[in-house]
């Protein structure tokens, strides 16, 4: 079942002056529902404002965006209901907070939503068990805890929605390693236990290759590729020309590729690295033909 | 190699934390040096970056920056002007509206003439490749860019010394490899001592010596090569390590003899192809 | 979009009134205003906006600007006119009840309409042909005599470049902090006053939070490039007097000359 689904989506900036500028060019993709997609592209490449249109906060030039089935834009009146079930985790979202205590944040969106207070308790606790929030953290305010936990209370506050698409623009910016791996730890948990549809905007493709499935490439406003990680990575040197950081273990491979050894061009982490150089070596158990 | 920075035994502690931020920390730089502080966030990586240009002052210990003991108040503008620091988040260094004006402003503030700061602006814009954004505002830039403009300003005094605290943590990938490559620019063509805090494994393995910092304390300081040859430890510390080094850990693991210093990606491309050869595994035209 | 607003009023160029020493445009604007004040009829008023027309042909800025920027004024000018029509006395020309409406009335009204449009269409050409920053610079070298009696001069124009630098800054900021509440549902467009007052504490809260630490920042990178206020500072860029800003000092001191001597010349409209 298709979950969202964009057609021919353009959006144009500063329309109707000189300075006339496609922001979206023409996009047209199909996201399977319970996908998880990665979408790259470098800073000002149009993927931002690609997805801001997925959740209704920007209304195309012309083009449509289809949520289930529907346009979001049939009703305008009701584009909230829209962003309730395509929830976006902007970056830094940790910029967002504003109430006294971490629960209450996390609570915003579920209030607005108009649930009942228990139904709202049961959704906050849930979403703050996602990102490993303790209980004790609940009653404190947002602004004293350290930038990883701010960052895991404003994830929450777009979880506890309980969005059936889930967008989140490099949500592990600026964090230390173990800080990027936990958080990605927990929205790969979140995607498991809860079967919906992700999409993860990212520019490092070392991430993407470990967590999605598809991956949807955008440069210059315009859609360059949709596909599974291999069809799309295989084009190693396409990316790097575009400004993205190709991980070191694919650069390695290439090069070794070159030198005339028969190896996968589907290496992008180190542990598939490892787990095709004992098979070619001949000591993963796997005897190569 | 003369001494740049020499800090004994620093203490200090944020008020209100019963931790000590830095325990005992003595560190040694030579002029000229490259040298990369890593570390978690909370490991105490930019609290002694910040002893460097007397943000903060050692609450035990003493250290000394090209010779000026950082406790020195009457000489706190000589120092900092000896030692420039950039900080991470790019819109928040930048004070002025027109890209030269900001280059400028260290250098008015300690009253070098009008003469002298144009030609000096002038060069250390072109110096990181700004020179023609010079009339540019500071929004109109990129990230990297705005950094680059930040870096600027503080070549412009002619430091002995730069402290970079997680000059990249807010950059994309290309912003990130701008600043890198003017900050080793820097270091090789101008003999400025560089000191790179950071959490990216590759800016470190660039630099010509690593400092792993974790609770206060140093924890490894050695060139990158011997650094990142204890992959388990610096996983421990919640670290990575570059993904050429984790490879040939993770296939020695697995009992294939291997070197234990690699970290660029031409170390490691040489040591498998010499392994895949030697095992008759194809290719090879060597 | 927020960002869709332009700040300032600043149209770049390099006409010859864009070319003068800011601190001689900042001069010219309040001698003409003495002017403006100075003339007591028409004659002078005339001479005084035919001179701020030449000052609009000569830097190429529209003078349709001239409308754009007197839309805020009018019912300023409006109430002046309306109040000076009734309330001078004199010949009476038209009555309506107890409302009665003089020949010196009408007289004043139009004369003081004249001066307003004047005063605006002349400070707006100061803020037109001059970049903020420049004006900045200007009003803190034409204040330092003050410095002498301690007023934070120095400090004053260190704020305002401040300002200036961090207002795209935090626009921008603003739309995102919008964007992201509006993510989770935040309501704005509906409800009435309270209701929309209320819904302006997710984005108010998250903004001065981030401008403090912004501020805090900012301060500690000033500190470490060496700030320390006004004392032994110098500037890169110096502001010189050409022969262009004396000639035109010298228009204006014509100008000045011609609405005194109509002043005598012709009969007083007061």
């Amino acid at each position: 079942m298709t979950a969202i689904e964009t057609k021919d989506l353009t959006y144009l900036y500063s329309r109707g002056t000189p300075f006339e500028k496609a922001a979206v060019d023409g996009v047209s993709v199909s996201i399977e529902e319970g996908d998880f997609v990665g979408v790259i592209g470098h800073t000002g490449s149009g993927k931002s404002t690609f997805i801001q249109h997925l959740n209704g906060l920007l209304r195309p030039t012309s083009g449509q965006v289809l949520l289930y089935g529907r346009d979001i834009w049939e009703e305008p009146k009701k584009i909230r209901e829209v962003r309730f079930q395509v929830g976006l985790v902007f970056q830094y979202p940790e910029y967002q907070l504003f109430e006294e205590t971490v629960e209450r944040d996390i609570a915003f969106g579920p209030s607005n939503m108009g649930l009942s207070p228990g139904e709202i308790r049961d959704r906050v606790r849930e979403a703050a068990d996602f990102v490993g929030l303790s209980p004790d953290t609940m009653q404190k305010s947002p602004f004293e805890l350290s930038g990883g936990q701010k960052r895991r209370v404003a994830i929450a506050g777009v979880l506890a929605m309980r969005p059936r698409v889930l967008i989140l623009d490099e949500p592990t910016a600026g964090l230390d390693p173990k800080g990027r791996d936990q958080i990605f730890h927990e929205i790969a948990q979140y995607h498991g236990k809860t079967g919906s549809t992700i999409l993860l905007v990212s520019h490092s493709m070392e991430d993407v290759a470990k967590y999605a499935k598809h991956v949807l490439v955008i440069n210059d406003a315009r859609k360059i590729a949709f596909g599974t990680v291999d069809e799309v990575f295989s084009h190693t040197g396409e990316l790097v020309e575009m400004g993205l950081a190709v991980p070191q273990i694919t650069k390695i491979f290439a090069q070794l590729r070159a030198r005339g050894f028969e190896l996968s061009p589907h290496v992008y982490t180190v542990e598939a690295a490892r787990r095709e150089l004992l098979r070619v070596l001949g000591k993963g158990g796997a005897q190569d033909a | 190699m003369d001494a740049i920075i020499s800090a004994k035994d620093l203490v200090f502690s944020y008020p209100g934390d019963t931790e000590l931020a830095l325990d005992h920390v003595s560190l040694t730089v030579g002029k000229g040096d490259l040298v990369a502080v890593l570390g978690h966030n909370g490991s105490g990586k930019s609290t002694l970056a910040k002893h460097f240009n007397a943000i903060l002052l050692p609450q035990g210990g003493v250290c000394y920056v090209d010779g000026i003991n950082t406790a020195d108040e009457d000489r706190l503008l000589e120092l900092r002007s000896r030692a420039g620091m950039v900080f991470q988040n790019p819109d928040n260094q930048i004070v002025a509206t027109i890209v030269e004006e900001d280059v400028a402003f260290g250098l008015e503030n300690i009253g070098v003439p009008p003469e002298e700061i144009r030609i000096r602006v002038d060069e250390a814009l072109t110096d990181v490749g700004m020179y023609e954004y010079r009339l540019h505002a500071p929004h109109q830039l990129s990230g990297g860019q705005k950094q680059r403009v930040a870096i600027a300003g503080i070549i412009a005094m002619m430091p002995k010394l730069i402290i970079l605290d997680e000059p990249t943590a807010m950059l994309d990938p290309r912003g990130r490899a701008e600043v890198l490559e003017t900050v080793i620019k820097l270091n090789r063509e101008f003999g400025v001592t560089v000191l790179l805090i950071t959490h990216f494994m590759d800016e470190a393995a660039a630099c010509r010596r690593v400092v792993v910092m974790d609770d206060g304390r140093i924890l490894l300081d050695a060139p990158p090569k011997e650094v990142f040859s204890h992959v388990s430890l610096l996983k421990q510390v919640g670290l990575d390590v570059p993904q050429a080094t984790e490879i040939i850990h993770e296939l020695r693991r697995s009992g294939i003899n291997l070197p234990d210093d690699i970290i660029t990606d031409e170390e490691c491309v040489e040591a498998l192809s010499s392994l895949l050869a030697s095992s008759g595994k194809g290719g090879g035209r060597a | 979009m927020l960002k869709d607003i332009t700040i300032g009023q600043y149209f770049p160029g390099q006409s010859a009134v864009h070319r003068l020493d800011p601190r001689m445009k900042i001069i010219l604007t309040m001698l003409y205003i003495v002017a403006l004040f100075v003339a007591d009829n028409f004659q002078g008023l005339l001479l005084s906006a035919v001179f701020a027309a030449a000052g609009y042909l000569i830097s190429g800025i529209p003078l349709s600007m001239i409308r754009k920027s007197m839309k805020p004024v009018i019912p300023i000018i409006v109430f002046t006119a309306v109040l000076n029509m009734l309330f001078v006395e004199g010949r009476e020309i038209f009555r309506l009840g107890f409302l009665k409406i003089t020949l010196e009335g009408v007289v004043l009204a139009v004369l003081m309409v004249t001066r307003i449009i004047c005063l605006i269409a002349g400070s707006s050409l100061l803020t037109y042909t001059t970049s903020p920053i420049a004006l900045t610079d200007a009003i803190e070298q034409l204040l330092a005599p003050l410095k002498r009696l301690k007023m934070p001069v120095h400090e004053l124009a260190m704020m305002m470049t401040i300002a200036l630098r961090f207002i795209p800054t935090l626009i921008e900021e603003t739309d995102k902090i919008m964007s992201a509440q509006k993510a989770r549902g935040a309501d704005m467009e509906s409800g009435g006053i309270m209701r929309r007052a209320k819904a302006l504490i997710p984005i108010l809260i998250p903004l001065f939070v981030s401008s403090f630490r912004r501020a805090d920042e900012l301060a500690l990178a000033m500190e470490c490039r060496c700030y320390h206020g006004d004392e032994g500072r110098t500037r890169m860029k110096q502001l010189r007097y050409a022969p262009r800003d004396f000639m035109a000092l010298g228009m204006l001191a014509v100008l000045l000359v011609l609405v005194l001597l109509f002043n005598r010349i012709f009969p007083s409209m007061y």
